[in-house]
C-alpha cells in the first residue's frame, strides 16, 4: 500500500515515455491487467483494518484510473502521430496528370452535322441516307434537270460512266425516299456530295444535309418558319434571317437564305463582300415535276426542301479560314474540335 | 450579265439611289455580285494634248511637253510616260486636282524644270488596267474637256449573277423591265423606226433544219466604211459590260446582244457563195471559227452555211474567213432564234462558251429578231455608212414556241404562300411582268405568257413571281409545322453516334478522307481487286473509289508522320464502293488504325508501342455494344495484312470484316518504322443489337477452379475455350483465360494455358461433387481433343 504512489510515478513516466501502441498496452498490461502491479494492491486491502479499507480502495482506484486516463491520453497522441505520419509519407503531386486520360475527337464536320441532326430530330425529322455513286435518274432526272438543261453544267459532275454519277448534292435521297413512302414524310439526309472543283474555296468532296417535309397543306410560310427558326437555333442567337428569290430546278418557288453577317453585323465588311448578309442555304417548294416522278399527288400534298452545305456552317461555327483544312486531317487541326 | 448603271438609267430611272437598286435587284432574284465605280475619285482633271515634247535637260527618262487644257491655254508638264508624243490627247490633272490615294496635284519642279499639273494613265484614275503609259484618248476628244464629263465616268458596273431561268434579263432591257415592275416606274418604250430601204437586194436563205432554227432574218447593207470606228459612248458602254471594241459593225452586234438580249451577226457578203442555208453539220466538216479555232464538227451541230460549207456554228460562234474584216464594204447581218435544246451543251462539246451561246442555250425572246435588226442598221447606217435592203425573214411558225397559258387558281395562292393576295394585286403584278390575262373566271385566271420568258409553264411559276415582286420577306413566317406522326425507331439498331462515343472515349480521332484515292495506293493493297474509275478525275492521285477505307487512314497516317506526329489513333465512317460481278456494293464501313506508343507521352506511363491486343481490345469494346455473339478466326486472305497477326471477325458467325497488322513491307514502303493496326467492320451489320432479356440473379455461392493446361502452341485459345464451355456443363458462369505461358520448363512445342472456372447454380448451393465432376470432364474433353496434360 505503501508503495501507491511509487508504482503510480513510475507507470505515468513509463506511459509519457511509450513510444509506440504495443509498449504502451504493455505497461496497461503490466500495472492495470489483471495481474498489473496497481491492480494487485486491491488484494492486499483484506490486511488492512475495515474501516481503512475503503478508504484505501478508493485511493487505489483513482490511481488505477489517473493511469488509464494517462494511457488513453497517450494512445489518442501516438494514434494521431501515427496517422500524421502516414498522411506526411502519402502525401503526392496532384498537380500532375492522370492516368490514361487521352480523348480522341470527332471530325468538325461530324460534330456539326450532329449538331443538325438534333436539332431536327426534335422537331420529328428522322435520318435517311443514300448511295453516293448515283443513277442519272436520281441525281438529275428526276430533279428536273433534264439532260439538255444549264443547271447540269453547273454541276461540275464527276462521272462513273455515262449514266452514272457521283452525286453532286444530296437531293437525289429525297427521291429515293418519296419512292418508298407516301406522306407525310420529315427527313433530313447528310452526306458526301461531290463536285469536280478544286481551288481555294472547293474542295472535290464537301457534305450537305437536305431536308424533305411533305404533307397536306405545306406553304411557303412554313418553309420560311422552318429555316428560320433553324437558323436561329444553329447559331444561338436571334440571327437576322432574309429570303432571296432564286432558281433550282427541283422547286418552285426557290429561295437562297442569307444570314445577316456577325462579322459587321449588317454594316458590310469584307466578309460579306460589303453586302452585310452570308449566304448559308437554298430551299424551296417541291417542284410538281419532283412529285410526278415519285407518284405523289400534288392535288393533295404540297412540301418543303432545303439545302445546306456542312462545311460552310462549320466554318462559321467554328471560325475556320480555309475550308481545304478539312479533309488535310491534319491532327493539330483535329484536336481543335 | 455586267451593264453600266448609267445605261440601265436611259431605260428606266427611278428615284432610288444605286444602293437601293442593287438591294432591290438582289432580293427579286436577280443576285448584284458586284458594283463597281467605273472610275476613281477625282476631279479637275480634263481632255489634254500634247502639242510638243522636248527631253528633259537633267534626266534622261523625263520629258518636257507642251499640254493645250483648260481653256486652249498651254501648260508646261514633265511627265515620264513612254508613250508621250505630239498629237496625242490624254487625261490632264491640273493643279488643284485631287487622283485617287489622296494625291494632290501642285506646282513642282522636277530636276530644275518647273511642271504644272500631271498627265494621267488608267491606272492613276483607277479607270482601267492599262498601265503601260498614258491613256490615249478619242483623236476628237474636245481639250480642256472635264474628263468625267467626256467619258461619263459617274457611273457605276453592276454584275448580275443570273440564274439559269432568268435569260429574259441577259439585256438591259430585261433588268429595265425587271426595275419598272419593281418600282411602278415606266419603262422607255423603245421601237427603232424602221429603216429606209434603199436597196432591192436580198440574200437567199433557206432553213433545212426548222426545228433546230425556226426563225431566220437576214439583211444586206452595202457601201460600209469599216475604217469608221464606233463612237466614244457606244464603246464605253461596251467596255463596262466587258466586252472589248473591235470594229464598228461587230461593235453594234455586240450592243445590241447587251442591250436588247439578241446575238446577232455580221457575214461579209462578198466572202458568202450561193446563199445561206440553216442545217445540221456534215460529219466532220471542217470550220476555222472567229477565234482562230479550227473544228471538226460532230453531225449534231447546227450550223449557218453557204453554197460551198458551213460558215459559222449557228447560235455559238461565226467563221473566220466570212468575217467583217478591213475590205469589207458589203454585209449580211443575221439575226435568228434557236431552239435552246439545239444550242444547249453544243458550245462546251468544243471547249467554246459565247455571250451569244450563253443566251441560246437559255432562250432568247423569239419575238425579238427583226426590232433588233432594225435597231443595228439604225446604228450601222449612222457610223459607217451604207444602204440597207429589205428585211428577209424566214419562219417556220410550226416550230416556232407557242404562246403558254398558265393557269392560276385563286385558291392556290394562299395554299402555297400561306397568304392571300387581293385579286387586282395580282392581276397587276403579272400584267407588268408582261403576261396578259387571258381569262378570268371565278376562281381562277388564265394568263399568256410573253415571248422572253422562258421560265415559266406552269401555276407554281406565277406563285413564284408573285411572291418575288411581292418580296419574299413580305410573306409570313409560320412555326406551327409539328408532326403528325412520331418517327419509328427500333431500339434493337443502334445508332452510330454511340460507336463515335465510344471510340472517342478511346482516344481515337474521326478524319474525314476524300472517298477517291491514288490508284497505287489502292494497287498496293488490294493489288487483284478491281476499283470503280471516274471518267474524269480532279488529278490522277484522285482518281479511283475506295473499296476499304484502310488506305485513306493510311494516307492520313503518312501525312501525319511527316508532320512529326508519332503516336496517332485514327477512324473513320463511310462508304466502299466494291465491284461485284455486274453489280456495285456500296456498303457503309468504319475503320480504325493505330500506330506508335499505347499511351501518349506521360510520366506515369509505360513506353510500350501499340500492339495487336489494344486494337483488339477496342474491336471488343465496339463489338460488346450490340450484345451479340462474336468471333476471331485467324486469317491470311488479305494480302496486305500480316498474315501471323491478322483476324477474321464475325457477329452470329456471319463475317463482318478484319483486324490486325499492316503487312511489314507495305508498312516499309510507306516509310513508316513502327507497326501499323487496323480493323475495318461492316458498319450496318455491326448497328445491329441484340435487346436485353432479363435472366434472373443467383443468391448462391460461387465456386471457382484455376485449371492450367498444356498443349501444342499452334492451338487457339478459342478453340479451347469453346471446348471448355461445352463440356461443363450448365452451372458454367464465367470462364476466362488468365495466363499464357511457354519458354523455361516447358516443351519448346507446347505452351500452358490457365484457365479460370466460376461456377455457380441459380437456384441452390453447388456441392463439391458436382464441381469436380464439371472439372473432370473439360480435364478429359481437353485431353481428348487436344491432346491437352493437366499441370
Amino acid at each position: 500500500m505503501e508503495n501507491l504512489e511509487a508504482l503510480t510515478v513510475e507507470a505515468l513516466s513509463k506511459v509519457e515515455d511509450a513510444e509506440n501502441l504495443s509498449v504502451l498496452d504493455q505497461i496497461r498490461v503490466e500495472y492495470l491487467g489483471k495481474k498489473g502491479n496497481i491492480t494487485a494492491l486491491l488484494k492486499t486491502l483484506g490486511k488492512l483494518p475495515a474501516d481503512e479499507r475503503p478508504k484505501a480502495g478508493e485511493k487505489i482506484n483513482l490511481a488505477k484510473a489517473d493511469v488509464a486516463n494517462r494511457i488513453s491520453e497517450r494512445k489518442q497522441a501516438l494514434e494521431h502521430a501515427a496517422i500524421q505520419a502516414k498522411l506526411n509519407s502519402e502525401t503526392i503531386d496532384v498537380t500532375l496528370d492522370g492516368r490514361n486520360s487521352g480523348l480522341g475527337g470527332l471530325h468538325p464536320v461530324t460534330r456539326t452535322l450532329q449538331r443538325i441532326e438534333s436539332i431536327f430530330a426534335s422537331a420529328g425529322y428522322s435520318v435517311e441516307q443514300g448511295p453516293e455513286i448515283e443513277d442519272d435518274f436520281h441525281n438529275f432526272e428526276a430533279l428536273n434537270i433534264p439532260s439538255h438543261h444549264p443547271a447540269r453544267a453547273m454541276h461540275d459532275t464527276f462521272y462513273i460512266s455515262p449514266s452514272e454519277v457521283l452525286r453532286t448534292h444530296t437531293s437525289p435521297v429525297q427521291i429515293r425516299t418519296m419512292e418508298m413512302q407516301q406522306p407525310p414524310i420529315r427527313v433530313i439526309c447528310p452526306g458526301r456530295v461531290y463536285r469536280c472543283d478544286s481551288d481555294l474555296t472547293h474542295t472535290p468532296m464537301f457534305h450537305q444535309v437536305e431536308g424533305l417535309a411533305v404533307d397536306t397543306n405545306i406553304s411557303f410560310a412554313d418553309l420560311k418558319g422552318t429555316v428560320d427558326q433553324f437558323l436561329k437555333a444553329f447559331f444561338e442567337t436571334d440571327v437576322p434571317v432574309r429570303f432571296r428569290p432564286s432558281y433550282f430546278p427541283f422547286t418552285e418557288p426557290s429561295a437562297e437564305v442569307d444570314i445577316q453577317c456577325s462579322n459587321c453585323a449588317g454594316a458590310g465588311c469584307r466578309v460579306c463582300k460589303q453586302t452585310g448578309w452570308i449566304e448559308v442555304m437554298g430551299c424551296g417548294m417541291v417542284h410538281p415535276n419532283v412529285f410526278a416522278h415519285c407518284d405523289i399527288d400534288t392535288e393533295v400534298y404540297s412540301g418543303f426542301a432545303f439545302g445546306m452545305g456542312v462545311e460552310r456552317l462549320a466554318m462559321m461555327k467554328y471560325g475556320v479560314n480555309d475550308l481545304r483544312l478539312f479533309f488535310e486531317n491534319d491532327l493539330d487541326f483535329l484536336r481543335q474540335f | 450579265m455586267k451593264f453600266s448603271e448609267s445605261w440601265l438609267r436611259e431605260w428606266v430611272n427611278p428615284d432610288i439611289s444605286t444602293d437601293a437598286l442593287v438591294e432591290q435587284l438582289t432580293m427579286a432574284g436577280l443576285e448584284v455580285d458586284s458594283v463597281e465605280p467605273v472610275a476613281g475619285k477625282f476631279d479637275r482633271v480634263v481632255v489634254g494634248e500634247i502639242v510638243n515634247v522636248e527631253q528633259h535637260p537633267n534626266a534622261d527618262k523625263l520629258r518636257v511637253c507642251e499640254v493645250l487644257g483648260l481653256e486652249e491655254k498651254k501648260y508646261t508638264v514633265v511627265c515620264g510616260a513612254p508613250n508621250a508624243r505630239p498629237g496625242i490627247k490624254v487625261p490632264f490633272a491640273m493643279v488643284g486636282a485631287e487622283l485617287p490615294g489622296d494625291i494632290k496635284i501642285k506646282k513642282a519642279k522636277l530636276r530644275g524644270v518647273e511642271s504644272f499639273g500631271m498627265l494621267c494613265g488608267q491606272t492613276e484614275l483607277e479607270a482601267g488596267d492599262d498601265d503601260s503609259g498614258l491613256w490615249e484618248l478619242a483623236d476628237n476628244a474636245p481639250v480642256g474637256e472635264d474628263l468625267r464629263v467626256h467619258l461619263q465616268l459617274d457611273d457605276n458596273v453592276i454584275e448580275v449573277d443570273l440564274t439559269p431561268n432568268r435569260s429574259d434579263c441577259l439585256g438591259v432591257k430585261g433588268i429595265a423591265r425587271e426595275v419598272g415592275v419593281l418600282n411602278r416606274a415606266d419603262v422607255k418604250a423603245f421601237a427603232p423606226a424602221e429603216q429606209k430601204i434603199e436597196l432591192k437586194e436580198t440574200f437567199p436563205i433557206d432553213i433545212s433544219s426548222p426545228e433546230d432554227c425556226p426563225l431566220y432574218c437576214g439583211r444586206v447593207i452595202k457601201g460600209v466604211d469599216v475604217s469608221r470606228s464606233s463612237p466614244l459612248w457606244l464603246q464605253e458602254k461596251l467596255r463596262r459590260s466587258d466586252i472589248r471594241p473591235i470594229d464598228a459593225v461587230v461593235d453594234v452586234t455586240n450592243y445590241v446582244l447587251i442591250e436588247l438580249g439578241q446575238p446577232m451577226h455580221a457575214f461579209d457578203l462578198a466572202k458568202l457563195s450561193g446563199g445561206i442555208n440553216v442545217r445540221r453539220a456534215e460529219a466532220g466538216e471542217k470550220l476555222r471559227l472567229l477565234n482562230e479555232q479550227e473544228v471538226s464538227l460532230t453531225s449534231d451541230t447546227l450550223v449557218i452555211a453557204d453554197q460551198a460549207k458551213a460558215v459559222a456554228m449557228a447560235g455559238i460562234m461565226g467563221g473566220a474567213e466570212t468575217a467583217v474584216s478591213k475590205s469589207t464594204t458589203d454585209l449580211l447581218l443575221e439575226a435568228a432564234f434557236f431552239n435552246p435544246i439545239s444550242i444547249a451543251g453544243k458550245a462546251r462539246n468544243y471547249g467554246l462558251h459565247t455571250d451569244s451561246s450563253h443566251r441560246f442555250e437559255r432562250g432568247v425572246d423569239y419575238q425579238l429578231a427583226v426590232e433588233a435588226m432594225e435597231r443595228a442598221t439604225e446604228l450601222i447606217l449612222a457610223i459607217v455608212g451604207g444602204k440597207a435592203g429589205p428585211i428577209a425573214k424566214i419562219e417556220h411558225v410550226e416550230t416556232l414556241p407557242v404562246v403558254r397559258k398558265v393557269e392560276l387558281r385563286k385558291a392556290r395562292i394562299e395554299h402555297g404562300l400561306g397568304f392571300a393576295i387581293p385579286d387586282a394585286d395580282v392581276v397587276d403584278i403579272l400584267t407588268r411582268l408582261g403576261l396578259t390575262l387571258d381569262k378570268e373566271g371565278d376562281a381562277d385566271w388564265t394568263f399568256k405568257v410573253p415571248s422572253y420568258r422562258f421560265d415559266i409553264a406552269i401555276e407554281e411559276d406565277l406563285l413564284e413571281e408573285l411572291a418575288r415582286i411581292y418580296g419574299y420577306n413580305n410573306l409570313p413566317t409560320t412555326t406551327n409545322l409539328v408532326p403528325q406522326v412520331l418517327p419509328y425507331k427500333s431500339e434493337s439498331r443502334l445508332d452510330v453516334g454511340r460507336f463515335d462515343a465510344l471510340l472517342v472515349a478511346r482516344d481515337y480521332r474521326e478524319v474525314i478522307t476524300y472517298s477517291f484515292i491514288d490508284p497505287s495506293l489502292h494497287a498496293s493493297c488490294f493489288a487483284d481487286q478491281p476499283a470503280v474509275e471516274l471518267l474524269n478525275p480532279i488529278s490522277a492521285d484522285l482518281s479511283v473509289m475506295r473499296t476499304s477505307l484502310i488506305p485513306g487512314l493510311l494516307d492520313t497516317l503518312v501525312k501525319n508522320v511527316n508532320r512529326q506526329h508519332a503516336r496517332v489513333r485514327l477512324y473513320e465512317k463511310g462508304l466502299r464502293f466494291v465491284k461485284n460481278g455486274e453489280h456495285l456494293d456500296q456498303t457503309q464501313g468504319i475503320a480504325g488504325l493505330l500506330y506508335g506508343s499505347r499511351r501518349d507521352k506521360s510520366w506515369l506511363a509505360d513506353k510500350d508501342d501499340v500492339d495487336f491486343f489494344d486494337i483488339k481490345g477496342d474491336v471488343e469494346a465496339l463489338l460488346k455494344l450490340g450484345g451479340l455473339e462474336f468471333s476471331f478466326t485467324a486469317s491470311s486472305e488479305h494480302g496486305f495484312m500480316h498474315p501471323g497477326q491478322t483476324a477474321a471477325v464475325a457477329i452470329k458467325g456471319q463475317p463482318i470484316g478484319f483486324i490486325g497488322a499492316l503487312h511489314p513491307e507495305l508498312v516499309r514502303t510507306q516509310g513508316l518504322n513502327k507497326s501499323v493496326f487496323v480493323f475495318e467492320l461492316d458498319l450496318q451489320l455491326l448497328l445491329e443489337s441484340a435487346l436485353p432479356s432479363f435472366s434472373g440473379i443467383s443468391r448462391y455461392p460461387e465456386v471457382e477452379r484455376d485449371l492450367a493446361f498444356l498443349v501444342k502452341t499452334d492451338i487457339a485459345a478459342s478453340d479451347l475455350l469453346t471446348a471448355i464451355e461445352s463440356s461443363a456443363g450448365e452451372n458454367l458462369k464465367e470462364l476466362k483465360v488468365f495466363d499464357i505461358y511457354s519458354g523455361e520448363g516447358i516443351d519448346s512445342e507446347r505452351k500452358s494455358v490457365a484457365f479460370h472456372l466460376t461456377f455457380q447454380h441459380s437456384s441452390r448451393t453447388l456441392n463439391e461433387d458436382e464441381v469436380n465432376k464439371a472439372v473432370d470432364a473439360v480435364v478429359n474433353t481437353l485431353e481428348g481433343d487436344f491432346d491437352a496434360t493437366l499441370r
